[in-house]
């Protein structure tokens, strides 16, 4: 058997529950494939659906379709270079992955991390919060048909990648995180810049709510759909937004605070049955919240280094090239073989967009860790999707995919 | 994470059911660790789940290339009130990679299991659906293998096309 046909036979594992219906001869189960190229799947998603006429009665998910081996390649490289290679698993949450691997090394080598390098950590993640948010209520609106909420989103998402750009010269993977703290302390003007952008931020936040929840069509598609309970939820690992829209007041930088959470005032969002209209409620309130972090983490900014001083494990000052012989050696020594991590593991849980993002690092003494792996919550979250759809109409498996909100480039990494 | 002593503690109440189930413990970094016996890792977590570590924040598979037993699958324990984490860690050879599927705890594990099936090769009993997830399905080897090499995949031009995968297509 030729290589291909063989490969045509064995997706035939790939069935669907096939019980009979029981409805006579005019009715029978339709399956039908969803993607994996088609806009509603917010990326290379593919959902076999079984259908009943329009009432969908089961869904499989496959994915794979755009893994690329981070995971195996970050093996390959020093610990700080794996960094961008880490960055591009969530494309949405770019400094979440990098705070994750960040964090795990730095727990490993025992680094302490400066105040302001923290809070200047804080403001960068929150920004990217309320960009990933942006981009995710954009495409979802625009799922339910509203195309302009799309425009008004991206306006703003365009606003912080141009806060990226400003402190990091790039406006995705901007590699602005580093072991140790953060490359560069902030450009003159990126303060004012942020201030300006967090006070505007609440009113439109407060235009996208008059647009939207006063909008029949977004209410009855959304409201009483696909609710799952937070039993079944904790059962299936669900965390985030989705777990906190079901009551559960879950969220990692209330329970275990990091990089200085526990500095700053701001509520957890929660829902109250779980079902779409939550989740969507859940995540637009926390616009509101993360500007509020932003506006308090640059209002209380403390003096400082942007990095910490362990000279062998960050790199020195470019200034002291020119007149140290010691820091040109530990630049020549970082920048070559890189700097080594003491044998361990370590487990390094945030709260992204999306749920819980752990970074695991086994380190083996060398200097390239040995096992990267990201607990991806796109990933764990998207086992969920098939017991919330179950038993709605195929519409409403739209609308529940776009609230489940998962990055492809997460859940394949 | 619990303590030194808190670990230690957990470590005897699960010995005190089942001696044979746990190896030892560690705890280095702010990271407690319970290493088990493969065989009886369903009944370990179990107990973990009715002490409180009732949610698996992470299943995930590491390669201890050259060490043997070479694979090792960390099952990443949370409790929500204590909020409290501990690890538990169960090793299996390459030789015979086989270990209880926890989908019966938690029907969240599906996916990680099988991420660990198509990355390692660890065969998980009872999961009600082991297939690969990330690689085709027609995909030879376990590419997370330490011993896997990187860049392997032979890349298709048009000189070499009839000699590869796909080549009647």
């Amino acid at each position: 058997m030729s290589t291909a046909s063989d490969y045509r036979k064995r997706e035939e594992s790939v069935t669907m529950s096939t019980e009979s219906a029981g409805m006579g001869e005019t009715h029978e189960l339709l399956t039908l494939n969803i993607g994996p190229h088609h806009p509603a799947t917010h990326g290379v998603l593919r959902l076999i659906a079984t259908l009943e006429g329009e009432v969908v009665r089961d869904i499989k998910p496959i994915i794979g379709y755009v893994h690329t081996g981070i995971e195996k390649t970050a093996e390959q490289k020093a610990y700080w270079k794996a960094i961008p290679v880490v960055e591009r698993m969530d494309y949405l949450s770019y400094y979440f992955n990098a705070m994750a691997y960040c964090g795990a090394v730095e727990t490993l080598l025992g680094l302490e991390i400066p105040p302001r390098a923290q809070y200047l950590r804080v403001i960068h993640l929150e920004l990217n919060r309320i960009m990933s948010h942006l981009v995710w209520l954009g495409t979802s609106a625009l799922d339910l048909g509203a195309m302009s909420m799309f425009w008004y989103c991206f306006r703003e998402r365009e606003a912080i990648l141009d806060l990226f750009e400003m402190s990091s010269g790039q406006r995705m993977h901007t590699r602005y995180f580093q072991i140790g703290g953060v490359i560069e302390d902030i450009p003159v003007g990126f303060a004012a810049k942020v201030q300006k952008f967090v006070d505007e931020m609440p009113t439109r936040a407060d235009q996208y709510a008059d647009l939207l929840e006063k909008n029949e069509i977004v209410l009855s598609r959304l409201r009483d759909t696909c609710t799952l309970d937070k039993e079944t939820l904790l059962g299936l690992n669900v965390t985030g937004p989705l777990l906190r829209a079901a009551g559960v007041p879950w969220d990692l930088r209330k329970a275990k605070p990091y990089s200085s959470y526990e500095h700053f005032d701001f509520k957890i969002p929660v829902g109250s049955v779980g079902d779409n209209y939550d989740r969507f409620r859940v995540r637009h309130a926390e616009l509101y919240e993360s500007t509020r972090i932003i506006d308090q983490a640059l209002n209380g900014l403390p003096d400082g280094p942007h990095i910490a001083d362990d000279r062998k494990v960050v790199l020195p000052p470019r200034h002291e090239l020119a007149t140290s012989m010691e820091a040109l050696i530990h630049h020549f020594k970082l920048v070559t073989e890189g700097f080594r991590v003491p044998e361990g593991e370590c487990y390094y849980p945030i709260e992204s967009p999306r749920g819980e993002l752990g970074c695991f690092v086994r380190a083996d003494g060398s200097a390239k860790p040995a096992r990267v792996h990201m607990r991806d919550p796109s990933f764990v979250n998207l086992q969920a999707t098939a017991p919330m759809v179950k038993d709605s109409y195929i519409a409403d498996l739209i609308a529940t995919l776009a609230m489940v909100d998962p990055v492809l480039g997460g859940v394949d990494r | 994470m619990p303590d030194q002593a808190g670990l230690e503690a957990l470590a005897q109440e699960l010995r005190a059911a089942d001696p044979a189930s746990v190896l030892g413990t560690t705890f280095d970094r702010g990271r407690a660790e319970i290493q088990i016996a493969p065989a009886g890792n369903v009944a370990v977590i179990e107990r973990l789940r009715e002490r409180g570590y009732s949610f698996l924040a992470s299943l995930h598979g590491v390669d201890y290339y050259p060490h043997e037993p070479r694979l090792g699958v960390v099952y990443e324990l949370l409790d929500m009130t204590e909020v409290d984490r501990v690890s538990v860690k169960a090793r299996v050879s390459t030789e015979d990679p086989r270990i209880a599927s926890v989908t019966g705890i938690w029907p969240g594990a599906d996916f990680p299991e099988r991420e660990c099936y198509d990355m390692f090769g660890v065969i998980f009993d009872g999961h009600p659906d082991l297939r690969r997830i990330l690689m085709p399905e027609d995909y030879e080897g376990f590419p997370q293998r330490r011993d896997f090499p990187v860049g392997g995949e032979p890349v298709l031009f048009t000189h070499n096309e009839s000699d590869h995968y796909g080549k009647d297509r």
